[in-house]
């Protein structure tokens, strides 16, 4: 398979690289706290096991708050004070400041930084591939807004059968528009832009080789980008359940190079029928 | 109440064991019957299991019990496997693991805790059970109705679960769910602050007691927006309501008929706010129990009981603002995403504290490694693991990716399976002794642990990896996605060792039964505990006490120097 396998599959997106790095920093420092934690229970099992001969001890008598005498220097702190009279119990604190440090470091270097360039921002890119995808019970339109960059307007009252969308065709925005069901095909290097939509229940789009997810919410017009960066097919799936086909709510994804895209997307253009008909991704049930 | 406190005139059955007023036998009740509903729960997940191992192959021996169009030809359908997930994560947390942790081990255990002779309202107790088990048959009953059982998750998002047959049945069976528990809430904060023994002031509460105290805190406070939300979704299926209905749905190439306008976010952040904390009532209380074992098994008292304690209130108060966490890629704002990130990682740190109160806890004991013990060993690496996987789910860049996947099962599964129920079985075999006078079996007892804990793994283990794959959950048949063909083998995993812990329950579910009348009997103190629950027969008769104790220091006072013993109990004068 190759692409595929027990970990994170093949990264073929411009941010997939940044997700990993997180979660593989995250797994490294995980299994880094499990193993140490692990290592010292196991040391204290096996040390104060009860055995003939062995009594427990009770914690340092004075550790306690009554038994600390406060250095004259913090006399006139109360709050002070009182963590220096509990330091007994604020010591096992340590590990989870070492452990708050850690995730304090993630959220300010890592998590909002990288959140914010992939989900509250874009890219500049000029010429950007611009689409819509169209979330339904259980298939995927993907709506191509052609050379002009300009997607066609939908009419709620337009969806047929033939027209899954309800593309307004006469209208001339709609003339270099592409609708194709449950596949994708998109030019590698180059910045798509995507406006997620559903027409009934939620779903969730869901490319894994491009660490892209985002629900699909009948109502909202969710914008989302990526730039594909390896040729090559991968999977469109759908992660949110849908319905009882939603484990077949699948498409394919075809990264390529600028020319092959562009051979394509006019050879979809002159099969273009006058009337449109496009694909209908609901057809397979 | 007053009635009972006069001489004590003969009890029909029904009224002994049926409609009791009793805290004990109602807290018994509840156990009996949430371990049921763990054992029904568990049991769909059997059938659920086998498709996902062998998708499209006929259910052995069950699969032409069920009628052709929940299983044609014994091979199970999508609607049949979305109605036995929902009905299983519904029924996991609501019915099974909710009213064992609270309503048993509450029920049983806390108003001996703190020396009292009930609890504070006996008859609204009795209700909240029989609110409980009549909304939890109801539920049940839903897969016998016509269209059967909810087939939109236990989260029930709209506009799917508006559309989907069965929600009208989960929607009623919720409310009567969530009003026992809110009689159950109130009862438990009453009785925590009115009814304590002379001398037994808060800081003198053992943590169990504690745990039990913002559990109900967070009930009382996290369900009644989810009642509200849940009538609201009912309106729109009965009534054709649009609370959470945009306009213009078109639903399988037609048009819905409903108003529109409404909003699906709506009712995700009003289930997510209930939900949220309830994780939290899910795993408190075992934490709790958790707790007593470890300082009655090490014989000294347990490390930073204050830190606890205060770890226990800060989850409880951070548990309100981190709802969101669950809705990162939901398609709220992105920035409103970074708030609940802060506030996830916020409500870590009172989380790691009680764990590493605990593992301290262990220093300088004299750990006896008996069966409750070992239970409550293992709880902490289980559990930690739980909790680890939660850190980049929590973190808002790799949930990206791993969100709706079965790294998500796996986490809270290790959280809630290998954390919550190990810790409750770990309850029963402590206080056993208590309900019954008698002892469960040791051997028993060692199998039972010891496969659970290694089957568990085999479970929820093989998830993770699936779940880094990119494998997504709920799917009813996984190997229509390229993706996750090379984790399928993990599936069958999976699948073997769910049905080996199930195995391993036999011996339990023998145990307790065979020992609630041939086992050993035990002392009135078996474990030599320093708790106010071992300071009357066993079991308590009605009352409790025989007369009220008087509590002259703090919950854990064992191996105290100089004393012949090496428990000091609560009650000892001196
Ligand atoms: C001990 C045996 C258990 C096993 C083998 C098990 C297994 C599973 C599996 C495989 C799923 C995913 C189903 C899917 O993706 O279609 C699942 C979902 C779930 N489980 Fe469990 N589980 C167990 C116990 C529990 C317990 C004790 C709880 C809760 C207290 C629980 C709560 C849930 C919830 C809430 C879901 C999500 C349901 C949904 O998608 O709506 N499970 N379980
Ligand atoms: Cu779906
Ligand atoms: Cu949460």
């Amino acid at each position: 398979m190759g692409k595929y396998g027990w970990t994170l599959p093949v990264a073929a997106s411009s941010y997939a690289g940044k997700i990993d790095f997180g979660i593989w920093l995250i797994h490294a420092a995980m299994l880094g706290i499990f193993v140490l934690w692990g290592a010292f229970f196991i040391y204290l099992l096996v040390k104060f096991r009860a055995r003939p001969g062995h009594n427990a001890v009770r914690e340092d008598h004075d550790d306690t708050p009554a038994h600390i005498s406060v250095p004259d220097s913090i006399s006139k702190f109360p709050f002070a004070q009182m963590l220096y009279k509990n330091k007994g119990e604020l010591k096992s604190l340590i590990p989870d400041m070492v452990i708050m440090t850690f995730e304090v470091a993630l959220i300010v270097f890592y998590a909002i930084p990288v959140w914010s360039s992939i989900k509250s921002s874009v890219p500049d890119t000029k010429d950007p591939v611009r689409v819509e995808v169209v979330a339904e019970q259980f298939g995927w339109s993907v709506h191509y807004a052609g050379p002009d960059g300009k997607l066609g307007p939908r009419k709620m009252e337009l969806t047929h059968f033939s027209n899954p969308i309800g593309l307004d065709l006469a209208h001339p925005d709609s003339a270099d528009d592409v609708v194709m069901g449950n596949e994708m095909r998109l030019p590698v290097d180059k910045t798509v832009l995507i406006d997620l939509l559903s027409k009934d229940v939620i779903h969730s789009f869901f490319i894994p080789e491009f660490r892209l997810k985002q629900d699909a919410v009948p109502g909202l017009s969710i914008p989302m980008w990526v730039t594909p960066n390896k040729t090559g097919k991968y999977e469109i799936t759908c992660a949110q359940l849908c319905g009882f086909a939603h484990s077949l709510m699948r498409g394919d994804v075809f990264v390529m190079t600028q020319a092959e895209y562009d051979a394509w997307y006019q050879s979809r253009l002159a099969t273009k029928p006058a009337s449109a008909q496009p694909t209908n991704p609901a057809e397979a049930f | 109440m007053a009635h009972d406190n006069h001489g004590h005139h003969e009890l029909s059955f029904t009224e002994r064991y049926v409609f009791s007023v009793d805290h004990k036998v109602i807290g018994l009740q509840y156990l009996i019957t949430s371990f049921l509903f763990l054992l029904v729960g568990f049991a769909l997940m059997g059938l659920m299991r086998w498709q996902l191992a062998f998708p499209g192959s006929p259910i052995p021996f069950f699969g032409h019990l069920f009628p052709a169009d929940l299983a044609p030809n014994g091979v199970m359908s999508g609607e049949f496997y979305n109605s036995l997930g929902a009905m299983h994560g519904t029924i996991m947390v609501f019915l099974g693991v909710v009213p064992l942790a609270v309503g048993a081990y509450g029920n049983y255990v806390l108003p001996l805790q703190i020396g009292a002779p009930d609890m504070a309202f006996p008859r609204m107790n009795m209700m909240s059970y029989w609110t409980y088990l009549p909304g939890g048959l109801l539920m049940l009953s839903s897969f016998l109705m016509p269209g059967g059982a909810a087939q939109s998750g236990w989260t029930s998002y709209p506009p799917l679960s508006i559309i989907n047959p069965g929600q009208t049945v989960w929607l009623l069976s919720m409310v009567i769910l969530i009003t026992s528990s809110l009689l159950g809430a109130i009862n438990f904060l009453v009785t925590t602050i009115n009814m304590r023994a002379p001398g037994m002031s808060l800081w003198r509460m053992p943590v169990f007691c504690w745990a039990q105290f913002v559990t109900s805190v967070l009930l009382l406070l996290a369900f009644p927006p989810l009642e509200a939300a849940s009538v609201l979704q009912l309106m729109d299926r009965v009534f054709h309501t649009s609370f959470y209905l945009p306009k213009d749905l078109v639903i399988l190439g037609k048009a819905y008929a409903g108003s529109g306008g409404g909003q699906p976010l709506l009712w995700q952040h009003l289930f997510w706010f209930l939900a949220h904390p309830e994780v939290y009532v899910l795993v408190l209380p075992p934490m709790g129990i958790v707790a007593e074992i470890i300082a009655n098994n090490t014989r000294k008292p347990l490390h930073g009981y204050k830190t606890m304690v205060f770890s226990m209130i800060a989850i409880g108060v951070m548990s309100f603002m981190v709802w969101a966490h669950h809705m990162f890629i939901s398609g709220m704002s992105a920035s409103l995403s970074n708030f609940f990130l802060v506030t996830t990682m916020i409500i870590s740190v009172p989380s790691v504290a009680l764990m590493t109160c605990l593992v301290f806890s262990l220093k300088g004991g004299s750990i006896r490694f008996n069966v409750p013990m070992l239970f409550a060993l293992a709880f902490i690496p289980l559990f930690a693991i739980g909790g680890l996987t939660g850190l980049p789910l929590g973190l808002t860049v790799t949930d990206i990716y791993l969100h709706d996947t079965y790294y998500v099962i796996g986490h809270f599964h290790f959280v809630v399976v290998s954390g919550s129920i190990i810790a409750l079985m770990g309850g029963t075999y402590y206080w056993f002794p208590k309900w019954y006078g008698r002892k469960m079996n040791d051997k028993l007892g060692l199998i039972h642990f010891w496969g659970s804990v290694i089957t568990m793994c085999g479970i929820f283990g093989p998830m993770l990896f699936m779940g880094l794959g990119g494998a997504s959950r709920r799917l009813y048949d996984p190997t229509a996605q390229l993706h996750n063909l090379p984790v399928q083998g993990w599936n069958v995993v999976a699948t073997y060792s769910a049905y080996l812990l199930a195995l391993f329950q036999i011996p339990f579910i023998y145990n307790f039964f065979n020992s609630m009348w041939r086992g050993e009997k035990t002392p009135e103190n078996p474990w030599q505990a320093t708790t106010l629950e071992w300071a009357c027969p066993s079991p308590p008769p009605h009352g409790n006490f025989e007369k009220t104790p008087t509590v002259y220091r703090g919950p854990y006072e064992y191996s105290v120097p100089g004393r012949k013993t090496d428990f000091w109990m609560q009650t000892d004068k001196n």
